[in-house]
């Protein structure tokens, strides 16, 4: 299948006066199909949020710069001006954010903020895209959506709140939708059914989905295929079953290793991945998780590891754990 | 029946669990403060007698008395008598009278150039802050050269470009002190709001640019103005009454003025200093009635300071 969305060696570099740049993605590449779910997930600053924002060329103009392509039906949107980009976003490419509460206007009724979006690519007009807006937030769930269209954000739930995001993100039915971290400010038991509703609603529209998470519970249910972001780069990519079940690089061996498992036996010990994340990326001549990686060999501190396909799963490591280990 | 009854109770109940909006919050909060209370109240009584000043002053503002001119001595102004509760001025007309009338060109002049200095500083401080860049910049230091004159010298400065003064320059000189001070306000909170989450939002929607500004950005950036501009009504009428003080306020005779009053009661100081009392006391206690109610507004919308 001819992939929707196809980002190659997209690179963000914020600059500063004085100071060389900051790397926060270096040379991430990935596909995305029609209605294909895929996640991209790591730690705390690892650039997938960035990843995300370059996409839909959210990133100030100013101090940072962006390189590579990122081509949506064979279109590259960094190439386009900003009113060409404005006419695609919400229409083409949506995306829902983190936090339900501060991404919506505090001051505007939710009803009105569907509606603004109907009305700005659907050239709706008013009384039709209020009966769209309640259609819209009935869908995702929102009892007595009528009335609900007066409401103002403060006044609904968290999860409300999100469900109402999700509504708007998909009132023009894109064909891509990027979530980024989307549970992450709810508590666990609306997590999942934010998750399910995402899940029904990329099924219903046909639309891809580009789950971002630091949450490996959210890619296992939700994803086909899993990116695994450290440092700004992809260092594993498979298929969720295959990520989950032999997991071989380091990074992604050590976060699952990491994870609370109800059938591992009682007293297991839960490996924590030592250290933290280092701004500046030592890519250039090294492996950036070298510091931190158990397997390191002398290697990985003196070349950089490429990245390598093999049997549909990338890698990019000296010393990957064996396919037989786990 | 019954219907209406729970119709009604349901709404009731989710309005309860609704919660309260920030504004009807403040409200609450405004209506049980003594600070507020005390400002509303002088301005709420300054705005009706300025409202019905033509109805209830007995006199008109130019009208002169024989009964008072007769007792018109170098050393003596008449004090009250019947019919002039607060005596005459140094003309012979009715003090109280002028008194009355005087309030309505406060309230007019106050009032007239707090908006329009607050028209003009949104428009710039939109501006800025939406655009940023080298429009942010110019329109930016423009404002400070303007902060940096002491705004008395810049009213008087504004005032004394005119060929003759006139009600309209007062307005006008004050309003232009007003302008820096709503537009730097109101461009920090628009830069605020530029990098806030549901602006960002509403650019990944597609949404376009000017709705941006004005219907995400605008809305949520200007509380802090409007407070400003409370207080402002203040250093408004101050202002005014000053230019007035220096003779470069309004010259129709036919207008009572409290600081045109002021100024001319100071060559009767020791004959008859009621004649300057009056308006200074009055200027002070409007002054500070805007004062007292901008002070708790400001402290009620702000949310850190829930008591």
């Amino acid at each position: 299948m001819t992939p929707l969305l196809e980002v190659d060696d997209l690179r963000v570099a914020f600059r500063r006066r004085g100071e060389p740049d900051t790397v926060a993605v270096d040379g991430v590449s990935f596909d995305v199909a029609p209605g294909q779910v895929i996640g991209l997930v790591g730690e705390s600053g690892c650039g997938k949020s960035v990843t995300a924002m370059a996409i839909m060329r959210l990133l100030p103009a100013r101090g940072v710069r962006v390189t590579g392509s990122v081509q949506l039906d064979g279109v590259d949107l960094l190439g386009l001006s900003e009113s060409q980009m404005r006419e695609r976003r919400g229409k083409d490419l949506s995306m829902v954010f983190q936090d339900p509460l501060s991404s919506l206007n505090p001051v505007i009724p939710i009803g009105l903020q569907v509606t603004e979006v109907l009305a700005r690519h659907r050239g709706m007009a008013k009384e039709p895209a209020r009966k769209a807006a309640a259609d819209l937030l009935e869908r995702v769930g929102i009892p007595d959506p009528r009335r609900r269209l007066g409401s103002y954000p403060h006044q609904l739930s968290g999860g409300m709140r999100q469900r109402a995001l999700i509504a708007i993100a998909l009132a023009c039915r894109p064909r891509l939708l990027i979530a980024d971290e989307p549970t992450t400010a709810l508590d666990v038991t609306i997590q999942a059914q934010i998750l399910e509703l995402l899940r029904e609603l990329v099924r219903e529209t046909g639309a891809a989905l580009i789950m971002i998470t630091h949450d490996l519970g959210v890619v296992a249910g939700l994803c086909e295929t899993v990116n695994v972001l450290y440092g700004g780069r992809i260092v594993e990519r498979a298929q969720r079953h295959r990520l989950f079940g032999t997991p071989r690089h380091p990074y992604t061996h050590g976060l699952l290793r990491s994870i609370p498992r109800l059938d591992a036996p009682s007293g297991e010990e839960l490996v924590a991945i030592r250290g933290s994340v280092v701004d500046n990326l030592p890519w250039e001549h090294a492996c950036a998780f070298a510091p931190r990686c158990p397997r390191a060999v002398d290697l990985c501190t003196g070349t950089t590891p490429l990245a390598e396909t093999s049997g549909g799963r990338l890698l990019r490591c000296h010393n990957p754990v064996p396919a037989s280990a786990e | 029946m019954s219907t209406t009854w729970a119709t009604r109770r349901k709404t009731r109940i989710d309005d309860l669990s609704a919660g309260r909006s920030l504004t009807s919050e403040a409200f609450r909060r405004l209506r049980r403060d003594p600070v507020a209370l005390t400002g509303a109240t002088i301005i709420g009584v300054f705005v009706v007698i300025a409202a019905l000043a033509p109805l209830i002053a007995p006199h008109g503002a130019a009208e002169a008395f024989p009964a008072l001119q007769e007792n018109l001595r170098p050393g003596s102004i008449p004090g009250p008598q019947d019919g002039f509760p607060l005596g005459g001025d140094q003309l012979g007309r009715d003090f109280y009278s002028r008194m009355l009338l005087a309030s309505q060109q406060t309230l007019l002049v106050g009032v007239l150039a707090t908006v329009i200095g607050l028209i003009v500083g949104i428009v710039i401080g939109t501006l800025a802050g939406a655009f940023g860049g080298w429009v942010d910049t110019v329109l930016m230091r423009v404002t400070d050269v303007l902060l940096a004159v002491p705004s008395l010298l810049l009213a008087i400065s504004v005032a004394a470009l005119a060929a003759s003064p006139s009600q309209t320059t007062v307005i006008i000189a004050v309003a232009v002190v007003g302008v820096p001070i709503f537009a730097r306000l109101l461009r920090g909170s628009m830069l605020s709001q530029r990098d806030s989450d549901h602006v960002i939002a509403a650019t990944a929607l597609g949404v376009k640019r000017p709705a941006v500004v004005l219907r995400h950005m605008l809305p949520n950036a200007i509380g802090p103005v409007i407070v400003q501009a409370t207080l402002t009504l203040a250093t408004a009428i101050l202002d005014a009454a000053a230019l007035s003080f220096l003779g470069l306020g309004d010259a129709d005779p036919g207008r009572a003025e409290w600081g045109l009053m002021l100024a001319q009661a100071q060559s009767y100081l020791d004959v008859r200093p009621a004649l300057a009392f009056y308006p200074a006391i009055a200027i002070i206690v409007v002054a500070l009635g805007f004062t007292l109610l901008g002070e708790s507004l400001r402290e009620a919308l702000d949310p850190k300071g829930s008591r």
